[in-house]
């Protein structure tokens, strides 16, 4: 185990997590409302990215980088409430399976949708963050009487604190806002929620629109960091395992989870060439950042299968 | 709807009563319908041929999915990694260990099946979407664990080319039957399932073998106690349904069936490695089945038949699509493929959620009746 270098990856795993939570919360936030597990998320990801792409570069409208932002996100408020409306209003009452399957095809109409509008070459994405002269911290402590120094490239740290102030923004909505409060009502129980004259539709509409609105944060912030290209909606696949870790109505949960399993992967990627079990197990493990956070979830599966803050069914026939 | 008959007919035996086809036209028709199939390569171009290929081996993937979703309920994603599972083991039994792969087949089915008994295991604990992401890592998992692990076995993410399926005859009267051709190094009369047009025979035997299993299992205590468990588990296991051991069955014959697609699919395109087939094959057989129709089993044959024919389309409408927009060029099929397949999908689960199959008996039952009701 190479402890000289262990607060570097654990420290770049965790501040990795930030966009991971800001995904799972995406994620949780139209399953607590609606009980449907959103697997288009991933592509609405893209869409934010690629619009915001658009309006700033020189090849699309060439706007500064905030109205470009902006006007992504209103293009993501857009998407979210068209795809409530269109493809899963019709779907209220259908067994789980058809609502699986709905996002999983929307997911792919908007992958392909997304291809034939933008393309499938990579676009260099404006850079908000300096690249060039990362954050050096020495920590508080020694190793062999080396000081330890964490290097921190600006976007990773900056990716970060946008994510964590989008989930307290979300908190704060939640906790004090007479929409936030609406919705909290709905995720609690759609019948009573609608008896104390809560309009259900259009809570499912702001949570999307809402959801489209993270996606897009999330968007711009993972391709600020590793570029953008259609792989952007596949970086989502590490958030499922996010959400199930937390449990699928909690958002400290998600956020929790998503922090966990960038910490897991930033783990794994430790250099650990005398590690118990010789160089090719070493090897593997390194390799393994993709599966970690799906090993994590059978194991919390089998373990824990609410999740860490998940609500316990109880069944009755 | 299966008891809507005309006035006067009667089973008057239990044969009769048993019976999937029950009227000497109905075999006609199918036999019939057979021989066109294996009578293919004589008039149809290999191109249609090759797609009759894909299309019988994705039936025969969706028919196991079927039996685990369609008649058990629990909802997989990991078709695709079981048939990765079945594709490695038999390249390595027919590439590396010299086996015929007639005996490779089968051995790939169980081994697939008992990767799927492992995967199965969480759905004693989990079910419904939890068990959708359990699958979920499956697909994950087995394709790295193909690419890093036994790298002088696997060959690593590049994968490995397979043999092509052989026949060996032995030579009788110093000639070879059957068209098979005379090889002097093995002394033996050879026949190779190299082209489409050969291995469409391998792809109908097993395809017959498939649908008559699936169809019994789906009309036996097997079948019935999958039923049960899918409506109400609870209600199931009141009534004595092992529920465990039911869907660990479940996942096990899912898993089998994935595994035969998956050894088919390896040797129909001569090469496996970790990307051969993957998440978005999960999603398509699952929406091959959706589309077919959940839990009869006309419904894969359909689903699986339609879908691969969309897919079919996209690549048809590709050059199309990059003459009226030509800055897209290469990503034109990339396109095309999820567009158009997802929004049939959409549009059936919306507009016919119970599938082709459904609507088959639907205009079966109007014919009958005709000239009355619709």
């Amino acid at each position: 185990m190479n402890w000289q270098l262990l607060p570097q990856f654990a420290i770049t795993g965790l501040l990795n997590g930030g966009p991971i939570a800001l995904i799972a919360l995406g994620i949780v936030l139209i399953f607590k409302s609606s009980e449907i597990f959103n697997f288009a998320h991933g592509q609405m990801l893209l869409i934010g990215a690629m619009t915001t792409w658009w309006f700033s570069a020189d090849e699309g409208l060439g706007l500064p980088l905030w109205t470009a932002v902006l006007l992504a996100l209103a293009v993501s408020i857009l998407l979210g409430l068209l795809i409530e409306r269109l493809t899963l209003r019709p779907m209220t009452g259908q067994p789980l399976l058809s609502i699986i399957l709905m996002t999983l095809a929307l997911g792919q109409f908007l992958q392909g949708l997304t291809i034939l509008t933008f393309g499938t070459t990579q676009r260099n994405f404006p850079v908000i963050f300096s690249i060039t002269d990362p954050y050096r911290i020495t920590l508080p402590f020694t190793y062999n009487d080396n000081p330890i120094i964490v290097i921190l490239k600006q976007n990773l740290v900056w990716s970060f604190v946008v994510a964590m102030v989008c989930v307290i923004v979300l908190a704060l909505f939640f906790q004090y806002t007479r929409t936030g409060l609406s919705m909290r009502a709905t995720a609690e129980d759609h019948e009573t929620a609608q008896s104390v004259g809560i309009r259900i539709n259009r809570v499912f509409g702001i949570s999307w629109a809402i959801a489209g609105i993270i996606a897009a944060i999330g968007g711009v912030l993972i391709a600020t960091a590793s570029g953008l290209d259609l792989s952007l909606s596949i970086v989502v696949l590490a958030a499922f395992p996010a959400v199930l870790l937390g449990g699928l109505e909690s958002i400290p949960g998600a956020v929790l989870g998503g922090l966990i399993i960038g910490l897991a992967q930033g783990l794994v990627g430790l250099p650990n060439n005398n590690f118990f079990m010789g160089p090719e197990v070493a090897q593997a493990i390194r390799n393994s950042t993709e599966i970690v956070p799906y090993v994590i979830l059978l194991i919390v599966l089998v373990i824990r299968p609410d999740g860490l803050f998940g609500q316990k069914r109880i069944e009755r026939i | 709807m299966a008891v809507l008959r005309p006035a006067g007919d009667f089973d008057t035996s239990y044969e009769q009563d048993m019976s999937v086809i029950r009227k000497r036209w109905q075999w006609v028709a199918l036999l019939l319908f057979l021989a066109a199939l294996f009578a293919l390569p004589a008039y149809a171009p290999e191109p249609a041929v090759s797609l009759v290929n894909r299309i019988g081996i994705a039936i025969i993937a969706v028919q196991g999915l079927n039996i685990l979703t369609g008649y058990t309920g629990q909802i997989s994603l990991g078709q695709a990694a079981f048939m990765t599972v079945g594709a490695y083991i038999s390249a390595l039994l027919v590439g590396q260990a010299g086996w015929s792969f007639f005996l490779a087949l089968p051995v790939a089915g169980l081994g697939a099946g008992l990767v799927g008994l492992l995967f199965g295991l969480p759905s004693l604990r989990v079910k419904g979407f939890y068990l959708v992401m359990a699958t979920l890592s499956a697909q994950f998992i087995i394709p790295w664990l193909t690419r890093n692990t036994f790298p002088n076995l696997l060959n690593g993410a590049q994968g490995m080319n397979v043999p092509v399926p052989v026949i060996k005859l032995p030579v009788i009267a110093n000639t070879c039957f059957l068209g098979t051709t005379f090889d002097p190094e093995t002394a033996v009369c050879l026949y190779r399932f190299a082209t489409p047009n050969e291995f469409i025979y391998i792809t109908l035997v097993v395809l017959i073998i498939s649908t008559v299993v699936a169809l019994n299992i789906s009309r036996s205590r097997l079948g019935r106690a999958f039923i049960s468990v899918r409506d109400n588990d609870l209600a199931a296991e009141l009534l004595g349904v092992n529920l465990f051991a039911y869907k660990l069955r479940a996942f096990f014959i899912a898993a089998v069936y994935a595994g035969v697609a998956g050894a088919m699919l390896a040797h129909n395109l001569r090469h496996v490695n970790s990307q051969t087939v993957g998440l978005i094959d999960s999603i398509l057989f699952m929406g091959m089945l959706v589309v077919g129709g959940l839990g009869s089993n006309l419904g894969p044959i359909f689903g699986a038949t339609l879908v691969t024919l969309l897919e079919e389309l996209a690549t048809v409408l590709t050059p199309i699509l990059i003459t009226l927009m030509p800055d897209i060029a290469g990503g034109a099929t990339a396109a095309l493929r999820p567009l158009i397949f997802g929004l049939a999908l959409m549009l059936f689960l919306i507009f016919e959620p119970r599938g082709l199959a459904y609507r088959w008996t639907l205009i079966k039952a109007a014919w009958r009746l005709r000239p009355y009701a619709r």
